[in-house]
């Protein structure tokens, strides 16, 4: 009893042949769609890699341009499988691979569907990888001559000014990192050097922002420092001089803004695949379930699955038990197996009567 | 005299018409692309229009755009007259046309020419344009709640912070301006207002520039106030300071940026000058050559192809004498009515 299954004429199973061919065609172009799209989200996520602080999220990036190649290579060569399927003398060369053939491609589906998932289901891992980042970023803003931080402030100020933010969750964040360097402090100054000792850790602490937090729609001039002393403007306006969000739900915005779009064409491709797929394998069972019959004139079924799921599930699980054996003890009567039963008597009535004679 | 001549065999005709066809498609779409150019350059002059005094640089855009046009029409008539002209059946209907066709072609040609020498020659215009229209902006940065300039330090905000500049000719342009409005003032404080007491006009100045001059690469956070008086920050010398805020004038800074866009459009627009006229030049020996054929009863015979019957003066006269003749009409009636009164008072003496 088989599931799915389709009655498929001469004419009918030529023209899936032309069609499936066509699609694995398109298949190439939404492969390399799809390679393109995890080359475009490789680039955007370096583009801010500083102020993240694992590069755990690129591998996300990199599942979809390898399935993006697989899609690519695969389809390409199921294009020339389908294309010598319409004729039976030229299935028989395909017959064996086939197969395979079907399983990878079922293989290499499933990888589009989890990279899909992936690009939903990261948003808060890259949430925490944001966090972390952005406060070692803003904790190294200030140290321009340690090598390998020197561009941190450079960065930091471009991120700020580019997604209109400030600071990691608000403004605030800044008041509780030193970001001017001691090189730019003047130690004799007693206004300094009692601020330094004020602080616990001797962290010269200041309620001012960086000049990247100021807002361009503010009507007025930008006040950066003495923000919770300022006497000429109340809370509500402050606001307005600085930008408001935090970078941190800005990168998140802007990052999921693109998975999800990613996400959703990668789904796409995944449903496109899953239907050329399914296509193929109809293809196979026809042409095999032809060449069975013997007539190529005549008509064929195709099926998705010979047996009803379970029982295909049982047969491939016991191939799948018995690949381990050598030999089979139970089936196979031409082996010499020594048992018990070799040594017995055979019973009276089974002696031939050429005995009885002599 | 005959402006270069060349013999064309019947074979040379054929190739000479099939690759005017060819050219000519080449060159539509290089009208298209002229056209497109034209487009780009207007939205970029577009963009920052606050910031310019008057459009007359628009002129080259439109030109542009209008040449860009017209070369698709002409290039299209041109593919069709290569098409019909060794059908000698079909080629005499394009007789009348070919003349008045070839005058504005000629016309539209050298406007394309003209273009390019514009776009190098108007840079004293849009220099001249950027200073006044930056002069103002600088000025009414502070008027942001002035209808009709609310938008400007907005404006100046972005266009320095875009394109890292400080000012019109550089940053000292901020210290003339007061460009922190009285409504931000507290007008309680002494420093505030012996600070305006000094002026002569009243005005809150300040050795200070806005954020958005502000240089990101900087080691250290931004100096933008008290920036000529070194005592005033710890370990800084504003006559080596190089970082600390942008030092190039937004002037300068548009004018490269406007003159390099213009100078890669010229580039390719010249380009297609040349594909152009060699399209209409080819046309012009393909029908004088197809010319010589007419009414010859073997269409295969050698014939001669010419770009001028007469020499260059000549030829101008030639096509402008029916447009003089239109507008000194007039003159010419008189003139030939006063010839005919003095030749016919002599005769009774």
């Amino acid at each position: 009893m088989a599931v799915g299954k389709v009655t498929f004429t001469k004419v009918e199973r030529e023209k899936l042949a032309e069609v499936l061919c066509l699609l694995n065609w398109i298949s190439v172009v939404t492969g390399t769609i799809l390679f393109g799209l995890g080359l475009f989200l490789r680039v955007e996520i370096q583009k801010w890699q500083e102020v993240m602080s694992e590069q755990g999220i690129l591998y996300v990036p990199h599942m979809l341009i390898t399935t993006g190649l697989a899609a690519c290579c695969i389809n390409f060569f199921g294009g020339k499988i389908c294309l010598d399927c319409a004729d039976t003398n030229k299935f028989l060369r395909w017959k064996l691979v086939m197969m395979p053939y079907i399983i990878c491609t079922f293989f290499f589906t499933s990888c589009i569907l989890a990279g899909a998932l992936m690009c939903y289901g990261i948003r808060s891992q890259m949430e925490e990888s944001l966090f972390m980042g952005l406060r070692n970023a803003m904790r190294y803003y200030k140290d321009t001559d340690t090598p390998g931080r020197c561009n941190l402030k450079r960065t930091v100020d471009l991120l700020q000014i580019q997604f209109q933010c400030c600071g990691n969750t608000g403004y605030r964040d800044w008041f509780q990192i030193q970001w001017i360097s001691s090189r730019y402090l003047d130690m004799s100054s007693s206004a300094v050097v009692d601020r330094m000792r004020s602080n616990v850790e001797g962290k010269y602490l200041m309620d001012g922002v960086p000049f990247s937090c100021c807002s361009t729609f503010s009507p007025w001039p930008c006040i950066q420092h003495h923000l919770s002393t300022s006497s000429t403007q109340d809370e509500q306006s402050r606001q307005l001089n600085l930008w408001r969000r935090g970078c941190r739900q800005a990168l998140l915005d802007h990052y999921t803004g693109i998975m999800q779009s990613i996400g959703l064409t990668v789904l796409l491709i995944w449903l496109f695949e899953l239907l050329v797929l399914t296509g193929v394998r109809y293809l196979q069972t026809a042409m095999e379930n032809v060449l069975r019959l013997g007539d190529p004139e005549s008509e064929s079924d195709g099926w998705f699955l010979e047996n009803s799921l379970a029982e295909t599930a049982r047969s491939n699980f016991n191939i799948i038990k018995n690949l381990g054996k050598c030999y089979q003890v139970d089936d196979d009567p031409n082996i010499n197996v020594p048992t018990a039963a070799a040594e017995e008597e055979l019973p009276s009535h089974f002696i031939p009567e050429t005995r009885t004679k002599t | 005299m005959v402006v270069m001549k060349m013999k064309f065999p019947f074979q040379k005709r054929v190739k000479l018409a099939q690759g005017l066809w060819l050219l000519s498609w080449c060159a539509t779409v290089a009208g298209a692309t002229t056209f497109t150019l034209g487009c780009i350059l207007k939205t970029e002059l577009r963009r920052r229009a606050e910031v310019m005094d008057n459009q007359d640089i628009h002129i080259v855009p439109n030109t542009l755009m209008i040449v860009g046009l017209a070369s698709l029409g002409i290039n299209y008539f041109a593919s069709k007259i290569c098409q019909d002209a060794l059908d000698a059946g079909r080629f005499p209907r394009w007789k009348n046309f070919l003349k008045p066709y070839f005058a504005v072609s000629c016309f539209f040609t050298v406007l394309m020419l003209l273009a390019v020498i514009m776009s190098y020659a108007m840079k004293g215009s849009l220099e001249s344009s950027l200073k006044a229209g930056l002069r103002n902006g600088i000025r009414f940065y502070k008027d942001t709640d002035t209808p009709g300039r609310c938008f400007q330090k907005q404006n100046i905000d972005r266009l320095q912070m875009e394109f890292q500049c400080c000012g019109n000719n550089d940053f000292r342009d901020w210290f003339e301006v007061q460009w922190i409005s009285n409504r931000y003032l507290d007008f309680s404080s002494k420093e505030v207002k012996d600070r305006i007491k000094s002026n002569v006009d009243g005005r809150y100045l300040v050795d200070g520039v806005p954020f958005s001059c502000c240089n990101p690469s900087s080691p250290r956070p931004c100096i933008q106030y008290q920036l000529t008086n070194n005592s005033a920050h710890y370990n800084y010398d504003y006559q080596t300071e190089e970082l600390n805020i942008y030092l190039r004038g937004c002037r300068e800074a548009l004018v490269n940026y406007y003159m390099g866009l213009m100078n890669t459009i010229g580039a390719g627009v010249l380009s297609i000058f040349l594909l152009q006229g060699s399209v209409l030049v080819s046309l012009r020996l393909l029908q004088t050559a197809m010319e010589a054929v007419a009414g010859k009863e073997n269409t295969e015979i050698e014939t001669e192809g010419y770009l001028l019957e007469k020499g260059v003066k000549e030829t101008i006269m030639e096509y402008l004498d029916p447009v003089l003749k239109f507008f000194l009409l007039k003159n010419q009636v008189e003139e030939g009515s006063a010839a005919a009164t003095t030749a016919a008072t002599p005769t009774p003496t």
